[in-house]
């Protein structure tokens, strides 16, 4: 990084850093709070998808901020990348699998349009 | 600014570690195996964070390898599993033979490698839902 | 014996040529890995993909579509957005004390059945607006959306417009000109 005015730019990032830790710390909290306490598969799955992530990529930016060399952001920035492509396909996957099995309970589902056929062509559940 | 600093990481660690003892009771709870790749998934940022606000504490760049290993390792095991519990949609008793793989009646106190085993099963011969050794 | 082994060759070449976005895209994330650039990273990491991408060849997809800068700087800047925001009502949703809310299951209908921007705009959505994508059919460009708080939004109509336009984003950022006149969506 260049040190034009070390003092005040190295003080700066370092109170950007704090900001992102604490806020990323308090979404993957809430995560695993929600992960706990919400009562069906589909409601928990949302919470490792959206706080979950949200919270890791502001931790990771909070890193970057403190360690500030290019070589460990070139690499956080491939964790956040692999965190944005693979957490949705996981989610999906998982509730998916959950809905196929019947783990899900169809009936606290209001509306539910899923499509009961499983065939491709089927009539569709639509409103 | 140390001594704020310090507080920040430990009031941080603090948040996150509360999020990993959540997710291993969701892992121990259940009820589905689904729950338990979830909180997997959950644990595995955990660990994923507790690293990356250590490394920022200590502004310390070699650990974060670490981070890019872990950051997959929780897909892979997430996708395992879904591959794992999921069965053929068009399967004619797929419903039943879901209820009684799904755990709700027995205890579920550890998360035994038999619960897959058994999942797979009751897939196979889903005429005889309980075979308890 | 020597024909179709020069054929297999011709393939897997042609395949080379084509597919050098992947094998870019794939040097760039190894050099990224060893976290600086260098002779021998750069040079490694092109083998690799190169290898990689012949012995795991995938469809190509340039020729169904295309890349806008304008309209992925809009798509980024409001999925960004979306991104904290979203993530930020789920916490609140549940750390707050009191009843949890109710979910529900919507179809939404999407202008274009494509592969690609079905699966794009799928990953994207359960990532921001509060919505889950439980079940997607291609044959039909269905999405079967989960979504955690139904009241929070005005009904299934609102989920639906909301997934829609995010698809609208997707369409203009990487959808061939034929593709958005079909869908209306020219202009």
């Amino acid at each position: 990084m260049t040190e034009i005015e070390p003092g005040f730019w190295t003080a700066l990032a370092d109170v950007v850093a704090a900001l992102c830790l604490l806020a990323g710390a308090f979404l993957t909290f809430a995560a695993g709070v929600g992960a706990l306490r919400f009562g069906s598969l589909l409601a928990r799955m949302h919470s490792v998808t959206k706080p979950q992530v949200l919270g890791l990529v502001l931790l990771l930016i909070g890193l970057a901020l403190r360690v500030r060399s290019w070589s460990a952001v070139a690499m956080l920035a491939l964790v956040v990348v692999f965190q944005l492509a693979t957490a949705p396909v996981a989610a999906h996957l998982l509730s998916r699998a959950g809905f196929r099995t019947g783990k899900v309970d169809e009936s606290e589902l209001v509306p539910n349009q899923m499509d009961p056929s499983d065939e491709p062509d089927g009539p569709h559940g639509g409103a | 600014m140390e001594t704020v600093m310090l507080v920040v990481v430990a009031v941080a660690a603090v948040l996150v570690a509360v999020a990993a003892l959540l997710a291993l009771v969701r892992i121990e709870r259940g009820p589905s195996m689904l729950d338990r790749a979830l909180g997997l998934d959950l644990l595995a940022a955990a660990l994923v964070g507790v690293i990356a606000i250590e490394a920022a504490w200590l502004r310390r760049t070699e650990t974060i390898p670490i981070l890019v290993a872990l950051s997959l390792v929780g897909f892979v095991g997430s996708v395992a599993i879904s591959r794992f519990a999921a069965r053929e949609p068009a399967a004619p008793d797929a419903r039943d033979d879901a209820d009684v793989g799904d755990g709700e009646e027995r205890p579920v106190a550890v998360l035994r490698v038999e619960d897959a085993g058994e999942d797979d099963g009751t897939e196979e011969s889903p005429e005889t839902p309980e075979e308890r050794p | 014996m020597s024909a179709p082994s020069t054929g297999a060759l011709r393939r897997a070449a042609g395949r080379f040529v084509w597919q050098w976005p992947a094998v870019a895209a794939l040097t760039v994330v190894w050099v990224l890995l060893w976290g600086d650039v260098s002779w021998a990273n750069v040079l490694g990491g092109a083998a690799l993909a190169a290898l990689v991408v012949v012995a795991f060849p995938l469809p190509r997809i340039e020729d169904r579509a295309t890349f806008r800068v304008l309209p992925f700087l809009g798509l980024l800047r409001r999925f960004v957005a979306d991104l904290v925001v979203a993530s930020f009502q789920v916490a609140w949703v549940a750390v707050r004390p009191g009843p949890l809310p109710r979910g529900a299951v919507v179809e939404v209908q999407l202008r274009n059945p494509d592969d690609l921007f079905l699966t794009v705009t799928a990953v994207l959505s359960t990532l921001v607006p509060g919505s889950l994508v439980v079940e997607a059919r291609p044959d039909t460009g269905r999405l079967y959306v989960h979504v955690l708080d139904i009241a929070h939004f005005d009904g299934p109509e609102a989920v639906r417009a909301d997934i829609r336009g995010l698809e609208e984003r997707v369409l203009r950022t990487l959808a061939p000109s034929e593709v958005l006149e079909r869908c209306g969506l020219e202009g």
